[in-house]
């Protein structure tokens, strides 16, 4: 019998064939990267000029870079030149009904409580007329729109709103950031746009899923989210659902700007496809997250729950710009077989009073590597800026890595700077305790797992954090024993 | 109900538990006394499954099945349940949400639907009040933080909620001043029961004053070298062991 690894590979490179050795289809870029396949993508993407400029500002900002060399891991041989960096969005070819949908794929669903009708939509599934999301979505959007909440694809927000767009893209990831931000820059698919303006508390949290319903966004997605004064939002990326892509390599950016008095919480649970047991295949996820608090008071928080993806390597960070602003970090890596997480984040302290939180939690199974790293600077104007760092590793089996690298950089001598580091491994002692009780060695990692990564999994609107507790469990079952 | 014929073990390739009998019927109280090193805690370990330790010979039948060849987690369903020594802390793990995993798993087990979030918390308000358990202990995570006689008290409160048909109490006196003592005896006194019975393990008599025991054993070099009533249990407190083990190397010098 073929296992459930050498399937998904069957159809991840039959889809490759098809993505990429097919001659001339008429909406597909050629292979390669030069100022050609930037412009080929602005005009299909009907751009105003001044967004082309910006991405040839990226690419030659891009040009100039060198991979970087400091990672905790080595890097995979990725050739740039060999991608195609624009496809029209594909159809997904429809199924007729769920029994044509690969059996293993079911099981996760099953095992995730996914609702009936939502696994037909992520399996490509025909939907019933019960299940409009089309109708949701623009239930939701005649609510938003009220509120003069603005919430849509990058793409229109360009065309629809190209002052703010102009006014805040790049202002926190610069397009020279660093050489995936800068590819970014050049080559973004599409992504998100959200405004919420001043005063206004966003009723609903807002995720992708309502917003494109299976748009194909791509390898390169590019989302900035701006809360006015006195704003909140709350936005949700990702899916619990196992993501699996033709595209290796995924290298999107996220820029969060919270004026006075706003909040903007943004979490994520990803679960790309990681690659085999053996390593082979899976994404690579290199992404670059950065939120600016500038105004006073304001507030950015970060939760993440990292257990897909053959590399994770991101940092989301917070730029403490303004007076008394607050940012925070929750993190919960899994990694196992060949898995590599190397993430953590940055609080760079600018303002009088600024403080920052940081509880990361990595768990780290089989063969894998999962790397905490993060930076907390000081300024000398952040007078008792303060931050706490709590980062705990959990190590499941001998064979795996658990790395931390903290940095602390103050140049403010009334500033406090805590951090606080655990290793331990799952005991026996605690497996035999919970099987003494009726409780199988798979239901008893799970349970003493999800126990340690509970202060983060705590930070995630409710619903998303259920699905995440079932995540956390799948995604270690066959690790122990 | 449970049957240990000839049982030996080891650990790490020394051998400790040298051919023990013993015979447990519903209902009885029995108490496994013996020096340090005896390996008194090394025989509730075996009963219920530990890894380290390897049966070398003998048989354990409990409620007519053979024990040994069941996964520490299956004897527990089976209505085998240990109070551990040193119970372990798992942090972040509710106490309660852990009762009812594995309450659920049990009575999955024996073919149960799960409880209801209504009945389950019915279940542990009337448990925790008949062995007296703090409310406030409840909601906390598993042991983490809990002083020594917390800690005892929760296994107490477990055995209850989990009302198995065997209990073992692993020197589950250990470490308890006077008052938590009657209050941990007092909850086990009332989980006695027709169709229940108990392994009590104790160095000491003192327990034994509040759970009276209906047999005694006297667990020495591996092997039960005296079994007697309540009263042996005194006469071990005035005593000590040395007498015992003077009589059994008399007999194997014989």
């Amino acid at each position: 019998m073929r296992n459930s690894n050498e399937i998904i590979d069957d159809i991840a490179n039959r889809e490759y064939e098809f993505g990429f050795t097919t001659d001339i289809e008429m909406d597909m870029a050629p292979v390669g990267l030069n100022e050609d396949t930037i412009r080929f993508i602005s005009a299909k993407k009907e751009e105003p000029q001044w967004m082309l400029e910006w991405r040839l500002k990226g690419f030659q900002a891009f040009k100039k870079m060198q991979f970087p060399k400091w990672q905790h891991f080595e890097m995979p041989e990725l050739d740039l030149q060999k991608l195609s960096y624009y496809a029209a969005p594909k159809k997904k070819k429809q199924l007729n009904s769920l029994d044509e949908v690969d059996p293993e794929l079911l099981a996760t669903f099953e095992k995730l409580g996914i609702p009936i009708n939502e696994q037909k939509a992520l399996a490509g599934v025909a939907v019933d007329v019960v299940f409009d999301s089309v109708s949701v979505a623009t239930t939701f959007k005649e609510k938003l729109n009220e509120l003069g909440i603005i919430f849509c694809s990058f793409g229109e927000a360009v065309r629809t709103h190209p002052d703010l767009v102009k006014k805040y893209l790049g202002t926190v990831v610069p397009h020279s950031d660093n050489i995936f931000a800068a590819l970014n820059a050049a080559v973004f698919s599409d992504g998100s746009f959200v405004y919420i303006p001043k005063g206004v508390r966003c009723p609903m949290e807002l995720s992708t899923y309502f917003r494109i319903n299976a748009e194909n966004t791509g390898q390169f997605e590019r989302t900035l989210i701006i809360a006015d004064d006195n704003a909140y939002v709350s936005y949700l990326e990702g899916c619990t659902a196992p993501k699996r892509d033709e595209n290796q390599l995924h290298a999107a950016v996220v820029e969060l700007i919270a004026m006075d008095h706003a909040e903007i919480k943004y979490s994520t649970v990803q679960n790309w496809y990681p690659g085999d047991k053996d390593g082979n295949g899976g994404i690579y996820n290199f992404v670059t997250k950065r939120g600016i608090c500038k105004g006073n008071s304001s507030k950015i928080s970060w939760t993440q729950v990292e257990t897909g993806s053959a590399i994770t390597w991101k940092y989301p960070s917070v730029i403490l710009q303004g007076d008394d602003a607050e940012g925070e970090f929750y993190s919960v890596a899994v990694t196992r077989n060949k898995q590599i997480a190397d993430t953590g984040t940055k609080m760079y302290h600018l303002g009088r009073n600024t403080r920052s939180r940081i509880i990361s939690k990595g768990i780290s199974a089989g063969h894998s590597d999962n790397t905490y790293r993060g930076l907390v600077q000081v300024g000398p104007r952040a007078a008792n800026a303060r931050n706490f760092t709590q980062c705990d590793s959990l190590l499941i089996g001998d064979r795996c890595g658990a790395h931390t690298f903290p940095y602390i950089e103050s140049r403010n001598s009334t500033a406090t700077v805590e951090h606080e580091a655990t290793t331990s491994k799952i005991g026996e002692d605690q497996i035999f305790y919970l099987n003494q009780r009726g409780i199988d060695t798979e239901k008893a990692v799970a349970l003493i797992v999800n126990g340690y990564a509970q202060e983060v999994l705590n930070q995630l609107p409710m619903e998303f954090a259920v699905e995440a507790r079932k995540l956390l469990s799948i995604t270690l079952e066959g690790s122990v024993g | 109900m449970l049957t240990i014929k000839n049982l030996h073990a080891e650990v790490d390739g020394k051998q400790i538990l040298k051919g023990i009998n013993l015979e447990i019927r519903k209902g009885e109280m029995h108490a496994i006394m013996g020096p340090n090193g005896s390996g008194k805690s090394s025989l509730s370990s075996v009963l219920a499954g530990r890894e380290n330790y390897t049966v070398t010979q003998g048989e354990v039948i409990f409620e007519g099945k053979n024990l040994l060849d069941m996964a520490p987690e299956d004897r527990a369903r089976e209505g085998l349940f240990m109070a551990f020594q040193y119970p372990v802390e798992i942090p972040g793990v509710s106490n309660l949400h852990f009762l009812k995993t594995a309450l659920n798993e049990i009575r999955a087990y024996h073919n149960l639907p799960a409880l209801e979030s209504k009945e389950f918390l019915k279940l542990t308000k009337e448990k925790q009040q008949l062995v007296d358990f703090n409310a406030n202990l409840m909601n906390r995570s598993l042991n983490e933080g809990f002083s020594g006689g917390e800690k005892k008290r929760n296994e107490v409160f477990q055995l209850a909620m989990l009302d198995p048909k065997l209990a073992i109490l692993d020197e589950t006196d250990s470490g308890l001043d006077i008052d938590a003592l009657r209050i941990v005896a007092a909850g086990v006194n009332k989980l006695r029961s027709a169709d229940k019975a108990f392994m009590v393990i104790t160095h000491y008599q003192r327990l034994l004053e509040y759970i009276v025991p209906d047999f005694v054993h006297v667990l020495y070099n591996g092997q039960i070298v005296k079994t007697g009533t309540k009263e042996l249990a005194l006469e071990l407190e005035e005593k000590g062991y040395d007498w015992l083990k003077e009589e059994v190397h008399q007999k194997e010098s014989v």
